[in-house]
């Protein structure tokens, strides 16, 4: 088992006193999708600020592919690919310009860096704007343009930070795909979100992160097996009685529809036996909250408070 | 140095020098006609009632220091704009993820910096042939204190982006002490025509040595000793160049 990132007693405390990682430690498998979440100022940021070399630890090592940062700087941001969360390309530039100036950075030969800028921008379909003025290109556009920046001197570990916040659903599934094809040609990815179904559908092991520390490290199949309840939204065929409400436990939500929540030792079919002994048909269900949303809300607020908040569509 | 380092060099040279070239209504127009004026009316107008000026007549005295202010001012204004510009948008990132070594960032930049100040310095020089004959002492000496001086305020003006933190602290630099500075360096006189107690005091002017080792090189005459001069140029050029690279080593400005 090769590990692309090792992590170990790494500490932070800016200037100002905020004490940004306490003492974290952590292992990234190489080739995996990698999930990193916590909430904001948990300290995500600054870890993924050290690792790529734009923050200064206070103590603690880090080695990528087994390359310690402190000792081989340059080495380990070569095998690096880093997607910030904020736009931080010239704005007055073309996309071809900066991939191509970017991979020059890398060392990679001009001639070299058109070819990588040319594949890169036609996979994540900016190929029609690579003479375009950055400024002008819409989110999703700059979003996937700081991808093809990332991949430009074909990392070995690939940082994503919020990589699909503010695009839309077609476009992130876009996204989601050709990272699992990057993954799939043997890059490693860590991915920090706050979509979770995100983490969900790419991701094989999860670090959550809180208050500088690690809370939980596994992987998330196991870490939804310890989700007890899980909340469904059925749509009814017409306004559910008293009778069936009481006989659920459900609460209404809608004019035909009805909220329940559903113990993981219990099975739907139960559920649906009742429904139809009362009469009624189930037109269609969905989940009511991410299931891992709510799991992530629990470890990093302690309490399952988030059950009662927006409604989530699975 | 290594291939890659060699390519990270090119990139980064190449990228200045098309900033440069992308913005020249703003690089390269505004000291050209600044300059034009400077010679319109010190050299033409004002130049003829002030007569010679170390056996000079005023308008070539003034062209060697002419050259080399416009040379100070758009090798610091380049790469303080394109540095704290780059930081400020935050694409400086871009290079600081890179495992480019930082002396390849700072001489990137500062061959930006003296590309755009010898372009801007020969543009200055094209202009004076149209007011007066430039007579040229030691050409060697006219090229190695405009580069040098270019280098200087390049490092200079990167130490300031480095260190700014708003669009304020690369103004005031500039204003308060770089214009003062060269104004107050010989440009326009020589001092010897000062009370003796400022021409102690100018002698700790750095840009007068400059100045007058560049006007040496054209005309054969200085204020200050020649291998003073460069001593000086060339200390400056060692202790900014160190102060940049522990600025970036230790990612003073750049990393929190």
């Amino acid at each position: 088992m090769t590990i692309a990132l090792k992590v170990s007693n790494l500490k932070k405390t800016y200037k100002n006193g905020t004490v940004a990682l306490k003492g974290l430690d952590l292992e990234v498998e190489a080739g995996e999708i990698f999930a990193l979440l916590g909430p904001n100022g948990a300290g995500k940021s600054t870890l993924i600020g050290i690792i790529s070399s734009l923050v200064n630890a206070s103590s603690g090592e880090v080695e990528v592919f087994g390359d310690s940062l402190t000792m081989q700087r340059n080495k380990v941001k070569s095998h690096i690919g880093l997607v910030p969360q904020e736009f931080n390309f010239n704005m007055f530039e073309k996309p071809m310009d900066i991939l191509v100036n970017q991979a020059g950075y890398y060392g990679v030969p001009r001639k070299e860096a058109i070819a990588r800028a040319e594949k890169y921008l036609k996979h994540l379909q900016l190929w029609e704007k690579k003479e375009t003025m950055s400024r002008s290109l819409s989110g999703g556009m700059k979003r996937r343009l700081m991808i093809a920046r990332a991949m430009m001197n074909e990392p070995r570990l690939l940082i994503l930070d919020e990589p699909t916040a503010g695009v839309d659903i077609e476009i992130r599934r876009s996204m989601w795909a050709f990272v699992k094809q990057i993954s799939a040609a043997g890059t490693t990815i860590i991915l920090t979100t706050h979509y979770l179904e995100e983490a969900e559908q790419l991701c094989k092991n999860i670090a959550i992160i809180n208050h500088g520390e690690i809370i939980k490290n596994t992987t998330i199949k196991q870490l939804l097996t310890t989700l007890d309840i899980e909340t469904f939204i059925l749509d009814l065929d017409r306004e559910p009685n008293e009778k069936l409400l009481q006989c659920l436990k459900a609460e209404i939500t809608d004019d035909n529809s009805i909220q329940i929540d559903v113990h993981k030792s219990q099975a739907l079919n139960d559920v649906f036996k009742k429904i139809d002994e009362l009469g009624y048909k189930v037109l269609s269900m969905r989940n009511k909250v991410n299931r891992l949303e709510e799991l992530f809300f629990k470890m990093t607020h302690g309490k399952n408070e988030h059950a009662n908040e927006s409604e989530n569509a699975a | 140095m290594s291939h890659s380092t060699l390519t990270a060099l090119y990139t980064l040279s190449r990228k200045e020098i098309v900033r440069i070239l992308r913005i020249w209504t703003q690089t390269i127009v505004p000291p050209a006609m600044t300059m034009t004026l400077y010679f319109v009316i010190f050299g033409n107008l004002i130049g003829k009632r002030i007569g010679q000026m170390d056996g000079f007549d005023y308008m070539s005295f003034i062209v060697p220091g002419l050259v080399m202010m416009s040379v100070i001012t758009n090798s610091y204004g380049n790469i303080v704009s394109s540095f704290f510009g780059a930081k400020f948008s935050k694409h400086v990132e871009e290079m600081l993820v890179s495992p480019m070594p930082n002396y390849v960032i700072l001489f990137g930049h500062v061959f930006g910096a003296l590309s755009r100040g010898l372009l801007v310095g020969g543009i200055v020089t094209v202009i004076a042939l149209f007011f007066t004959e430039i007579h040229v002492y030691n050409i060697w000496i006219v090229l190695s204190t405009l580069v040098l001086t270019s280098v200087v305020f390049a490092l200079a003006g990167f130490v300031n982006a480095c260190l700014a933190t708003k669009f304020d602290d690369i103004a005031i630099i500039p204003a308060f002490i770089l214009t003062p500075l060269t104004y107050l360096g010989g440009v326009f006189y020589s001092i010897s025509l000062l009370p003796e107690f400022w021409q102690t005091v100018s002698k700790f002017n750095p840009v007068l040595y400059m100045v007058n080792a560049f006007r040496y090189g054209f005309l054969g005459v200085s204020d200050v000793n020649i291998y003073v001069a460069y001593g000086i140029i060339l200390s400056f050029v060692v202790v900014l160049t160190s102060l940049c690279l522990y600025i970036l080593n230790k990612g003073i400005g750049l990393r929190s």
